[in-house]
């Protein structure tokens, strides 16, 4: 049988990330005044897993590294070497360099061998010179085909005890009968007495003969594992007179044959194409999911029952057992998408080195908080929040907290202090970036954005919609643009992505005490909390997050713009109403305004009234694309059926306000001209 | 013309016809005229039931339904054709095919007159569709075949819902 | 057919043994570390169980000190997998009572080899 083990490298690269991952966190941690034994068991661990699965799937040169690192932090681990802040900076830059290793297996590119070798070097340099320990691989013995037949004698007397390390004799001679034509001869003489016999000791011992191309080494490995539990001698016949006492019995003539390296599969880089994406999924979600659908099986066989021999006695609990149902249901669409909600420390736990690696860089002393890191939110959330959140953290780091002079003199302590929180909030997932630095400059943001004509000279701004236009595209508060933060992405990539996301993000902040920037995503992307509305015939879906409130229109509140179009009067703003049939080309019940629907949302920052003919229900809905089969519309986000098998359009608020606020502009100039 | 645009044909040709260059094709009525499409390309026949409509497309994207949980659009031929619509009656069906795009295969349905027969029609008995005027819509036809002295036009389904055309006219109405 | 425990904290490792296993007709359970092996092996007896050395939540070598403590195991072939080729690991696993150990890296069929040795 041949097994082709590259089918488990994906899951060896999982785990090796993830283990890097806790590696480098342990790493960061570490006080090497105070070692923790655990912390110093936990990182050798991640080294020793990593060794063996890279060498038992071919991956040569990650299993030769790791085994420096896995030797050093065995030594440490022993007591034999203390860990110093050299080694924690040797050992961080491992992780780093094994990180870049294991992608590139994975990609099926190349490996860089010049880092690998430099750290290598500073690993080995760490090392004790003349440790006993040397970089060799397991040893293999050498099997000779072209063996003598050779005639071998053996004498074999366990010790009392053999059973109980689980081995049976019965097994050695199956080895040995295997290797070639074998006799033995049972000794009885040391049995007890019937009586005061114990089953569970072994007081045979045996006389072999084998005969065969066999070379004493081969006996010896069947009989290693009870090298210690039994007297043993091997000898030839050819060679009785030098009959040896075999104590030891580990080889001694063994060969180092290095184990062959299965190439890579996907050279041409067509790994990454073919590759799933996989999640992994803890056990007690898993049994959770089997147990609902245990109970959705039991309904349905009682349902089943019901409708076997129904009569309309029997209403009522085929009424109870259609609740039952419904609940099922719920229950196990909520654990469903539980499988696809990880920790958000997914995220988090890149922030530590970040925080370390750049303070340091930039001459700052800063303290790293996380709250709330066993806050779930989904996969697909979580895959694309890690890069806005790293951007605002930078950017806390880099703008926002004072150099440690500055602090001082302005009687802060020396160490700033980043917090990063995560917890649920309603639906959504709330994520705080917190920094008690300097704050923003609002007053410096407000000129930049009137010098760039973002906002009008004479425009009254609130403190907060200040601070809120740095996610404005083109304004940077930086006076200097670092290679920190001014990598050309900027706070308004920032903004975009998060909506992207369904999400939000935005600041607050007090001069000289610090800013907190807050970002709100929904859970996941699969499912909508959405208020069905009515506009002639059609359904359509309106996400509940964009919803602010509804109300019925009064006549004195409608404002006409040049005929055109109307704002309507929202205690203090005036906000412009889209009517959803004309948007969409619809047959409306009603177009008159005055005592219709207006249903206010809220978008990109902007707010308006959606003017509909009916509200229906809230739900729960299933998100769809309509980009499987077709294609991207605007101002739709999607679809999703409904319960009577229909399907309805989910709005996307933003792109719808975006296109009346063109179409607006088009009337506008087109009134003008 | 047809030699150069290649692409679909290609597929066409190799993929799904039969090994004895005889492949099968379902017809249908159009305006009085038949129709015909590679029978490994359709998925499913329906009655005309109602659709959701999607604002701000083109006229001949009736809407969309839902296939079992999917998403599918529903494209009405005669309008796609440029002839002239009319009411849709008790023969009027949804034929839902699969068509392949650069980016992937996806599933379409066809409001057609009414479904008609299943040929059975041979590579060679396939000729290329004539050269006409600048107006008449060629672009859908993939070949001409003549069963029982009947005309039978091959439509190339993969342009039905071609990805460039839709571009430009998703640019128009935005 | 025979049962086997496989025990080991790596997944790609566990996953290779379980695999390589099964295809072989084995009855395999996993475990992931020592504590969650020992729950395991005292609900039904195992043939044999094979597992890895160093682990978070007790080792392979408590484990296998405390599988032999139990009444279903004393005779039971637990097979240690180790990377250490030295023979201190060897020498504390056979004092707790291992049956025999496999160095790693291993194949799929030395695996196989090692396991038809011991239970046939």
């Amino acid at each position: 049988m041949s097994i082709d083990i590259s089918q488990f490298l994906h899951t060896f690269f999982e785990e090796s990330f993830e283990g890097l991952d806790a590696m480098e966190n342990n790493l960061l941690h570490m006080d090497v005044n105070s070692c923790d034994v655990e912390e110093i068991n936990t990182i050798f661990r991640v080294a020793h897993s990593v060794k063996g699965g890279a060498a038992t799937f071919g991956l040569k040169a990650v299993a030769e590294f790791t085994h420096s690192m896995e030797t050093l932090l065995d030594q440490i681990r022993g007591g034999e070497k203390t860990l110093s802040d050299e080694g924690v900076d040797v050992l961080l830059r491992s992780v780093d360099v094994l990180r870049s290793m294991l992608a590139n297996s994975k990609a099926g590119n190349e490996l860089d061998f010049i880092e690998s070798e430099e750290i290598k070097k500073r690993l080995d340099e760490l090392l004790d010179k003349g440790s006993s320990k040397k970089t060799v691989m397991k040893p293999v013995v050498e099997r000779k085909d072209d063996q003598q037949i050779t005639n071998w004698e053996i004498k074999f007397i366990p010790e009392t005890g053999l059973f109980k390390s689980g081995n049976d004799p019965v097994r050695m001679f199956r080895g040995l009968s295997e290797l070639g034509i074998m006799e033995a001869t049972v000794n009885a003489e040391s049995l007890p007495d019937f009586e005061s016999l114990n089953p569970e000791e072994c007081h045979l011992s045996w006389d072999i003969t084998i005969s065969g191309k066999i070379s004493k080494e081969q006996i010896a490995e069947i009989f290693e594992w009870v090298a210690d539990d039994c007297k043993l001698t091997i000898t030839s016949v050819e060679e009785e007179a030098t009959a040896q006492l075999v104590e030891n019995m580990v080889p001694e003539d063994v060969k180092i044959v290095v184990p062959i390296v299965k190439p890579m599969p996907g050279k041409e880089g067509r790994a990454t194409q073919t590759e799933s994406a996989s999640i992994r999924v803890s056990i007690d979600k898993v049994d959770d999911l089997i147990n609902m659908v245990g109970e959705l099986v039991i309904t349905q066989s009682m349902l089943g029952q019901l409708g076997q021999d129904f009569e309309m006695s029997k209403i009522e609990k085929l009424s109870d057992g259609l609740a039952q149902l419904e609940r099922n249901t719920r229950e196990l669409q909520e654990s469903v998408m539980r499988i696809r909600m990880l920790p958000i420390s997914f995220v988090f736990q890149r922030f530590p080195r970040i925080v370390r690696d750049l303070s340091t860089k930039l001459g700052k002393k800063v303290e790293l908080i996380m709250n709330g890191e066993s806050t779930e939110l989904d996969k697909t959330v979580m895959e694309k929040i890690g890069d806005p959140l790293v951007h605002l953290v930078r950017n806390s780091l880099d703008h926002g907290i004072e150099m440690p002079e500055m602090r001082r003199k302005s009687g802060k302590d020396e160490i700033g202090l980043i917090t990063l929180n995560a917890f649920h909030q309603g639906g959504n997932i709330v994520i705080e970036i917190i920094d008690d630095g300097k704050g923003l400059d609002k007053a410096k943001i407000l000129e930049k954005a009137r010098a760039r004509g973002l906002v009008g000279s004479d425009e009254d701004f609130g403190d907060d919609k200040v601070a809120d236009l740095i996610f404005a595209p083109g304004l940077s508060t930086a006076e200097v643009v670092s290679d920190v933060s001014g990598r050309g992405v900027g706070m308004d990539v920032v903004r975009k992505n998060i909506k992207s996301l369904g999400g939000n993000v935005e600041v607050r902040t007090e001069a000289g005490k610090g800013s907190r920037f807050t970002i709100r995503l929904p859970l996941t992307l699969a499912i909508l909390d959405g208020q069905l509305v009515r506009v002639g015939e059609e359904t359509y879906i309106v996400p509940l997050v964009s919803i602010i409130e509804t109300l019925q229109i009064k006549k004195k509140y409608i404002n006409d713009i040049a005929g055109k179009a109307q704002m309507y009067r929202l205690r203090e703003d005036y906000i412009p109403i889209i009517r959803l049939y004309q948007s969409f080309g619809l047959k409306p019940d009603q177009e008159h305004l005055e005592n219709g629907l207006l249903v206010v949302v809220e978008g990109d920052g902007q707010k308006a009234g959606l003017f509909v003919d009916d509200l229906l229900s809230q739900q729960q809905v299933v998100i769809k694309s309509l980009e499987t089969n077709f294609q991207k519309v605007q101002g739709l986000s999607g679809a999703t059926i409904l319960g009577d098998g229909t399907v309805a359009l989910i709005l996307d608020i933003s792109g719808l306000l975006a296109s009346a606020k063109d179409s607006a502009q088009m009337q506008a100039s087109g009134a003008a001209a | 013309m047809r030699s150069e645009n290649n692409g679909s044909d290609v597929s066409y040709s190799a993929a799904d016809t039969q090994a004895d260059g005889q492949g099968q094709y379902l017809t249908f009525i159009l305006a009085g005229e038949e129709y015909g499409v590679d029978i490994l390309r359709v998925q499913e026949i329906k009655g005309w039931d109602t659709v959701t409509p999607i604002p701000n497309t083109p006229s001949y994207i009736k809407g969309v339904i839902n296939l079992r949980g999917t998403i599918v659009p529903i494209v009405d031929l005669r309008t796609r054709f440029g002839m002239v619509s009319i009411e849709y009656g008790p023969t009027t069906v949804v034929i839902v095919l699969r068509t392949t795009t650069v980016t992937g295969s996806t599933i379409l349905g066809i409001v057609v007159d009414g479904v008609s027969e299943v040929y059975n029609i041979r590579q060679e008995e396939i000729k290329e569709p004539p050269q006409m005027g600048k107006e008449a819509d060629i672009r859908f036809v993939y070949g001409l075949a003549t069963i029982e002295e009947k005309m039978i036009i091959l439509m190339d389904v993969d342009q039905v819902l071609n990805e460039k055309e839709m571009a430009v006219v998703e640019k128009l109405v935005a | 057919m025979s049962s086997i425990l496989v025990v080991d904290d790596s997944a790609s490792m566990r996953q290779m043994v379980v695999f390589t296993l099964k295809g072989a007709g084995y009855e395999v359970e996993e475990a992931v570390d020592g504590m969650d092996a020992l729950k395991k092996a005292k609900l039904r007896s195992f043939n044999i169980v094979v597992t890895d050395v160093n682990m978070p939540n007790m080792d392979g070598i408590s484990l296998i000190k405390e599988l032999r403590g139990l009444n279903d195991y004393r005779f039971t072939p637990l097979l240690m997998l180790t990377t250490e080729s030295g023979a201190d690991k060897k020498q504390e696993g056979k004092a707790a009572g291992a049956t025999g150990w496999m160095v790693k890296p291993f194949n799929p069929e030395q695996l196989l080899a090692t396991i038809k040795k011991v239970i046939g």
